[in-house]
């Protein structure tokens, strides 16, 4: 059951039809080209600043997807239909923070080796840089899909979500950015915790936040 | 008298519901036994949808309790069917979750329709798939919000032939229409009368 689900999700959040898996990371890509142009090409400041870039344009990316995360699937009833199946909203929701983890942390991870290139970083910035996004996206795949549940049915959830996913991803983002400081690694390990955190949250608060929208 | 414990049933007792500031009914009971069926009646917006969604358990009631037992299968304005899917893919991701049952597509004239995205089909087809969808279910209970709407003469005699036979297989219908439903035993309740 759990596998037809996530075989859905992913077909959904992937496939040629919504054309939006790759709009994130296409946004992604574009802030780590377009940074070099507004602050010079001064390799030094852009191998010192590009980690935190980098960060800021995940968080960033994080917004697009927001509104087709679980809006369409509860106007097309389909929440409604797995609750008659005995499919709790809780498990609805842990399975879509899985799928768009899938289909949004690992192209992201791709799209920084090209990213961290263009913004000159050092072998060792790069590798933290991939470590903390394995460690973050996780979290800000869960953060993505609760904001999504709660500001799903609103009247422009879109871009409420979008400011709500800012100052509750500040914790990944200054976890993960002050990873890149000199003597910061333990800042790996706290966007992990960071990251847990919001996974452990992200389905019961959704679920409730589905329901809520039922009625 | 084993048999009966287990047998799906429908029990509502003393009943409101409240959408919003409005008490929509009150003081609404009946109760539903194997092979019966109740057509909920009324004019648009005096809580037949949300009388359904009370007993499928996707809204509480005001005041009162709604029992049932067996699985319970909703058809409403929604076919839950994904769009930008071809109808086949849409539904077998249905049968899938539901054990993989074969739908009766030919009897609901759906075999030409399964290429097909699901957002290019008419009103009436969408209602059919979901009709396809629910028989998939395989569940005692049927929940049909306006199953007719949208669908030609064929269609209607179509669905009421299927729901007949889903009862005297000892399945539970509760529908809501405000057009007339033709089903042999079929009890009438005009929600009108609870109005609040």
């Amino acid at each position: 059951m759990i596998r037809t689900l996530l075989r859905r999700d992913l077909a959904r959040l992937l496939g040629p039809n919504q054309g939006g898996a790759m709009l994130p990371v296409l946004f992604f890509l574009a802030v780590a080209v377009i940074y070099p142009f507004a602050v010079g090409a001064d390799a030094a400041l852009l191998a010192r600043t590009g980690g935190g870039v980098i960060w800021v344009a995940a968080l960033l990316a994080a917004i697009l997807p927001l509104d087709r995360l679980i809006e369409p699937d509860l106007e097309r009833g389909l929440f409604d239909q797995w609750a008659l199946r005995g499919i709790s909203e809780e498990a609805a929701v842990a399975v879509r923070v899985l799928s768009h983890w899938l289909s949004f942390g690992p192209p992201l991870m791709l799209a920084a080796l090209p990213a961290g290139a263009l913004l000159g970083l050092s072998g060792t910035s790069l590798r933290t840089v991939e470590l903390g996004l394995l460690a973050g996206t996780p979290g800000l795949a869960a953060l993505s899909v609760t904001v999504a549940a709660i500001t799903a049915g609103l009247r422009g959830g879109a871009a409420l979500g979008g400011l709500l996913i800012i100052p509750l991803g500040v914790p990944l983002l200054i976890f993960g950015a002050g990873s890149l400081s000199a003597g910061g690694e333990s800042g790996l390990a706290l966007t992990a915790a960071v990251s847990m955190v919001l996974m452990a949250i992200a389905p019961f608060a959704g679920g409730a936040a589905v329901r809520g929208a039922r009625s | 008298m084993q048999g009966a414990d287990t047998a799906a049933r429908i029990v509502a007792d003393d009943l409101a519901c409240r959408r919003g500031d409005r008490v929509l009914f009150r003081g609404l009971s009946f109760t539903l036994q194997p092979g019966e069926a109740l057509q909920v009646s009324g004019a648009n917006g005096v809580g037949k949808s949300s009388l359904l969604r009370l007993v499928a358990g996707l809204a509480r009631p005001f005041t009162g309790t709604i029992r049932h037992r067996g699985t319970i299968g909703l058809v409403d304005e929604r076919p839950a069917l994904d769009p930008e899917l071809p109808l086949a893919a849409a539904l077998a991701f249905w049968t899938r979750l539901d054990g993989g049952a074969s739908l009766p597509l030919e009897a609901l004239g759906l075999t030409d329709l399964l290429d097909v995205p699901v957002r290019y089909l008419s009103t009436g087809q969408r209602k059919r798939a979901a009709m396809a969808r629910l028989i998939g279910q395989d569940a005692a209970i049927w929940l049909l919000d306006e199953p007719l709407n949208g669908l030609d003469t064929d269609a209607v005699r179509l669905v009421e032939a299927l729901t007949a036979a889903h009862c005297a297989a000892g399945g539970i219908a509760l529908i809501a229409s405000h057009q007339p439903f033709t089903l042999a035993g079929l009890t009438q309740l005009a929600l009108a009368d609870y109005a609040a």
